[in-house]
């Protein structure tokens, strides 16, 4: 314990702020080589390159080689929060931790990193953000008003959060599992899922009106019948995907029409 | 089909966006959609197609390696369609619609294989990417980025070649009405979203009750207007 907390107290490497710069632009790319076999493994390493070029050698240095070879291999972590995990990595290695704590912990960052991502932003901010822009369409506002509010709304919280995580990962080092204790982390899944439940209820039913336009009369009829087809989705969960069964549907409409 | 190229670049950005990179979502269904739409001279009619297919695609959680509809690419092709057909003829919401799915199927299963492909050139590199290869991590990464790039842009490109005629054929004899035509889709979205939002939001506590109560905002803001 005291092996792996003592190169966060050690002495912070010096990093330019071009380099930040250069990590933070390669980190909105990690999953360039996302891959069935090494997931998002190569794109850390290919995020933390910039910082392993201050290893003592440069980049012809085994120091940069031997780091090189640890990050690019098999990792997985939600892209945003990868973030924490390219901090905490950069800092290791210009610290000059053993191989072998490294690896260890880099191991151990997987689960954690990908279970609170998936959960904050899939599931919480993604679809919390989705369903203000179709609020925003059903109170009336046009096409630039709805994508500009669902751009900069959700890009507010996409970015900050990659942001932080850079910046923890890299002023806490090994020490940075602490910081996924913070309360947004951990409190945030279940009050987005709240406010987009609430927001879901709002959006909805204003969404479909507006999509009707002048035919609001049907909008009665509309609402009763997706809420009865929802319920026959919740009860088929897990053995129809909704989109499917839209295309399937909707397919079968548009030959009715035809042939009819 | 002066439009195809521009689509073609519009769509290859957009795919990209879906994961590789910067996922910023403007490759979401309301993003996309409305932007084909504009591209074709119709934001109206590719935002209605964006809403509805956004509507459908809160029902996808892009989990890690589970398989998903790649919607970036294929509201271009459903929003470009819709807007290129008009507005006011019936059928033409149902038509984008309907292309954009069949896209989305088609396109989550090229990810599929781009992400196979990915693997097996990784594969292929493992002894220079084990000895710590520089080159070898930066090409593999951009690699991936231009095979991504290049399959959204042919996606893009081959669907809206091939669904565009065969959507207005079938808009040519679309015999049912404008109001039942939309009717049905919207109840169909409406049901998939529905439905989507019970099955992420109902595990937190009082989540139904949260629901409950938008929705009764919801329907009170609709009976004043």
């Amino acid at each position: 314990m005291t092996a792996a907390a003592a190169p966060s107290r050690a002495a912070v490497p010096n990093v330019s702020a071009l380099t930040w710069v250069n990590i933070f632009t390669r980190l909105l790319a990690i999953q360039g080589s996302w891959n069935y076999e090494t997931l998002i493994g190569n794109g850390v390493g290919f995020c933390v390159e910039p910082a392993l070029r201050l290893l003592p050698g440069g980049v012809h240095g085994p120091a940069f080689k031997a780091a090189m070879a640890r990050q690019s291999a098999y990792f997985n972590a939600h892209p945003y929060l990868a973030s924490v995990a390219v901090g905490a990595l950069a800092r290791a290695e210009l610290s000059g931790v053993p191989a072998n704590h490294i690896e260890r912990f880099r191991t151990a960052l997987c689960g954690p990193l990908g279970s609170v991502g998936d959960r904050l932003v899939w599931a919480g901010w993604l679809p919390f953000c989705s369903l203000i822009g179709l609020l925003c369409f059903g109170l009336g506002a046009g096409p630039a008003a709805v994508l500009i509010t669902f751009f900069v709304l959700y890009n507010a919280g996409h970015l900050t959060l990659r942001v932080w995580g850079l910046h923890v990962g890299w002023t806490r080092g090994l020490g940075v599992a602490s910081a996924l204790g913070n309360p947004v982390l951990r409190y945030g899944p279940t009050h987005l899922a709240r406010a987009a439940a609430a927001t879901a209820g709002v959006a909805v039913p204003l969404t479909a009106a507006r999509l009707l336009g002048h035919h609001v009369a049907l909008l009665g009829v509309v609402l009763g019948a997706s809420a009865l087809a929802a319920v026959v989705l919740v009860r088929l969960h897990g053995r129809v995907e909704g989109y499917k069964a839209a295309l399937v549907l909707i397919a079968l409409f548009a030959l009715v029409s035809v042939i009819r | 089909m002066r439009e195809i190229l521009p689509l073609a670049l519009l769509g290859g950005v957009l795919g990209l966006d879906v994961v590789c990179f910067p996922q910023m979502m403007v490759s979401r269904p309301l993003v996309a959609a409305t932007l084909a739409g504009a591209f074709v001279g119709d934001p109206a009619m590719g935002i209605f197609v964006g809403v509805t297919l956004e509507l459908i695609a809160l029902a996808t959680l892009p989990f890690g390696a589970s398989r998903y509809p790649e919607w970036g690419s294929a509201a271009v092709v459903g929003g470009a369609i819709a807007g290129a057909l008009h507005t006011e003829r019936a059928g033409a919401l149902s038509i984008g619609v309907l292309a954009a799915l069949a896209t989305a199927w088609v396109g989550g299963w090229t990810l599929v294989k781009l992400r196979q492909w990915v693997a097996w050139l990784a594969r292929r590199r493992r002894p220079a990417l084990d000895a710590g290869s520089r080159g070898a991590v930066m090409s593999l990464q951009l690699a991936g980025l231009t095979a991504d790039a290049v399959r959204a842009a042919a996606l893009t490109t081959v669907a809206y070649v091939l669904l565009f005629p065969v959507g207005e054929a079938t808009l040519g004899v679309w015999s049912l009405s404008e109001p039942l035509s939309r009717g049905f889709v919207v109840s169909v979205a409406a049901a998939v979203a529905g439905a989507a939002a019970w099955t992420i939001f109902h595990s937190a506590r009082g989540a139904r009750w949260y629901f409950a109560g938008g929705l009764l905002v919801g329907l009170f803001i609709l009976l004043v207007r």
